[in-house]
């Protein structure tokens, strides 16, 4: 048996329906929002929440994971997993930020894409595709905040953005404990020890440089819902006047340069080719690269 | 040195593909769909398909550039890079460092991408090749690296970008790391379309997960092979979730043509010919001649652009 470990202690914190959603988020700091339904193709996915609205004296577009804070709301929201039709109703709200040079703000939380028979008929993995596309080279700023799941891919398709948050008790990572548990433990109940070796807490992140900055939870988020909304508030607009100034500076061109980067020098790997070519014993001692 | 870093044609080795043909003496091959013998020199000359069923087996990475490429054409790149194994990963005594290097020797592959150029019936292009036998072709982060490196040699040689995929999706030992691939790719595929090169994508069987969802079917032209099974969550994940009816052909290269989600399914025989037609179509566009204004209008580093 498995002890509860630390990782899955955050998981669980993560997974708290008490926790604040997206909705908080958007009452909390956005002032003045009008939510915009559908994706303009299909339907209007309720995993997505999507507006407009005035974030500290500028428009900004906000599209975020809805999950339920209980077990009713849940069914209503697909417990925050998106189809292609979220995903599209976020990309549409996207190049409408762009259109009218408004800054992008999202929310993270979500256990991943929904696995269905629908939203494969409607190509999910095209639709998390073309959103990456999009936000990679989107002419307007973007910031992102983790606020509870970050489930893998379902959770990047609306998170390739300037800045990348986290809250101190989310997670992100490239599936969920127990899938990962039971792919490579052979063991579902080895969800703990998959949790740990994930390295999927907001820390780690921060270790990897993958993140800009953790926003801290000294009780957490459910427990300090008003004090946890107020923080990431003004982290997030000291990210965003940030990526303005620099904007404002040196053009958007050069954001997007900063953004491509940023995603570009993300990996571990070492190059091995000189001992290929001097056929020298094989080793991991040369260059390795990791993101900094 | 390892022997996998060599690249060496490597036929008939079939204890790499999975979904395979049986090899009950070596000279015959026995066909994984419809369990006919074949004998085997013919089944290598007809692309590894049944010609009874037209079951196209799988191939490795090696084979496939071997089937598409002029003859003596390819020249790899990046060989050398070799994931660095951020999160020293260990499901419970499986070390995948140790991993890496087993299925390494096994695929006599270093990584799950081959990468490099190459020509189509005389058309030079730069391609991808997945290895489906190292680790799945799982997307970690020297197969992200290798891809961005391919599209950003592509864009300084002004060259298209064919990708060849077939992929159980992100590798899950280097998490975040392989998550962020997704992203990494895709931006890398972002440049070349600003600079006006084609990607066009050919989908093998199987194709699933952060590959699908990533840089795979960010194309100008997306083909899939006949029968390949492509989706974003597998079949039995479906099931088991969802409890929901698969109907027949899901996920199939077929099913996703009749919803829209590729141009064609081209058949493996045929794929020579109809990149080598699409590179001829998009020559001039790729050269940047022949173009009226509006299409080659704000083409980035033609006026000083950065
Ligand atoms: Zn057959």
């Amino acid at each position: 048996m498995t002890e509860v470990t630390r990782a899955w202690d955050r998981v669980q914190l993560a997974r708290k329906p008490e926790r604040p959603h997206s909705l908080d988020y958007i009452a909390a700091m956005i002032s003045g929002f009008v939510e915009l339904h559908g994706d303009r193709r299909y339907s209007d996915d309720p995993a997505i929440v999507a507006g407009v609205g005035a974030f500290n004296g500028r428009t900004v577009m906000v599209v975020g994971h809805q999950k339920g804070a209980n077990t009713r709301e849940n069914l209503d929201r697909n417990f925050g997993m998106p189809g292609p039709d979220g995903y599209r109703k976020a990309l549409r709200v996207f190049r409408h930020a762009e259109k009218f040079g408004f800054p992008v703000l999202c929310f993270i939380d979500t256990p991943g894409a929904d696995p269905g028979l629908g939203s494969e008929e409607r190509g999910q993995a095209t639709a998390v595709a073309e959103n990456l596309l999009e936000l990679a080279s989107l002419r307007v700023p973007s910031v992102s905040v983790v606020i509870g799941e970050g489930g893998s891919g379902g959770a990047l398709a609306i998170s390739v953005t300037d800045r990348l948050l986290m809250l101190e008790n989310s997670v992100y990572a490239v599936a969920s404990p127990e899938a990962c548990a039971a792919i490579l433990w052979k063991d579902s109940s080895a969800a703990p020890d998959a949790a740990e070796a994930l390295k999927l807490t907001a820390q780690d992140l921060m270790g990897f440089g993958m993140i800009d900055e953790i926003i801290p939870e000294p009780e957490p988020a459910h427990e300090a819902m008003d004090a946890t909304l107020q923080r990431a508030s003004a982290a997030i607009e000291r990210h965003l006047s940030e990526i303005e100034k620099i904007t404002a500076e040196d053009g958007i061109d050069h954001l997007l340069e900063l953004r491509y980067q940023k995603y570009r020098n993300i990996g571990s790997w070492v190059d091995r080719q000189e001992e290929i070519l001097t056929e020298l014993p094989s080793s991991f001692a040369s260059a390795v690269h990791t993101n900094d | 040195m390892p022997d996998f870093f060599r690249r060496k044609p490597t036929f008939n080795r079939d204890d790499a593909d999975q979904d395979g043909p049986v090899v009950p003496d070596g000279l015959w091959v026995k066909c994984h769909k419809c369990k006919d013998l074949v004998y085997s020199k013919d089944f290598e000359r007809w692309y590894r398909v049944c010609p009874k069923c037209d079951h196209h087996a799988r191939l490795t990475a090696t084979q496939r550039i071997d089937y598409l490429l002029d003859s003596g054409s390819f020249e790899e790149w990046d060989r050398g890079i070799v994931t660095a194994d951020p999160l020293s990963f260990d499901a419970n005594g499986d070390v995948y460092k140790e991993k890496v290097q087993k299925t390494a020797r096994k695929a006599d592959q270093p990584e799950s991408l081959i990468t490099g150029r190459g020509r189509i019936r005389g058309y030079d292009a730069v391609v991808s090749a997945t290895e489906f036998a190292f680790l799945g072709a799982s997307m970690g982060s020297a197969f992200g690296e290798k891809f961005v490196r391919a599209v950003e040699r592509a864009i300084e040689l002004r060259l298209p970008f064919i990708s060849i995929s077939s992929s159980g999706g992100a590798r899950m030992h280097e998490s975040t790391f392989s998550l962020m691939q997704m992203a990494k790719t895709t931006a890398a595929l972002s440049r070349l379309g600003e600079h006006k090169l084609p990607h066009f994508s050919i989908l093998t069987d199987p194709c699933y997960g952060g590959v699908t969802a990533s840089y795979a079917t960010v194309a100008d032209i997306i083909m899939a092979e006949p029968g390949a099974m492509i989706g974003f969550a597998g079949p039995r994940v479906i099931e088991q979730i969802t409890r929901q009816k698969l109907p027949q052909g899901f996920q199939t290269a077929e099913f996703l043509l009749e919803h829209g989600m590729i141009d064609m399914v081209c058949r493996r025989s045929e794929l020579p010919a109809t990149l080598s037609l699409l590179l001829l179509h998009y020559a001039d566009a790729t050269m940047g001649r022949h173009q009226p204004e509006y299409a080659y209008a704000g083409t980035p580093g033609e006026e000083g652009d950065s």
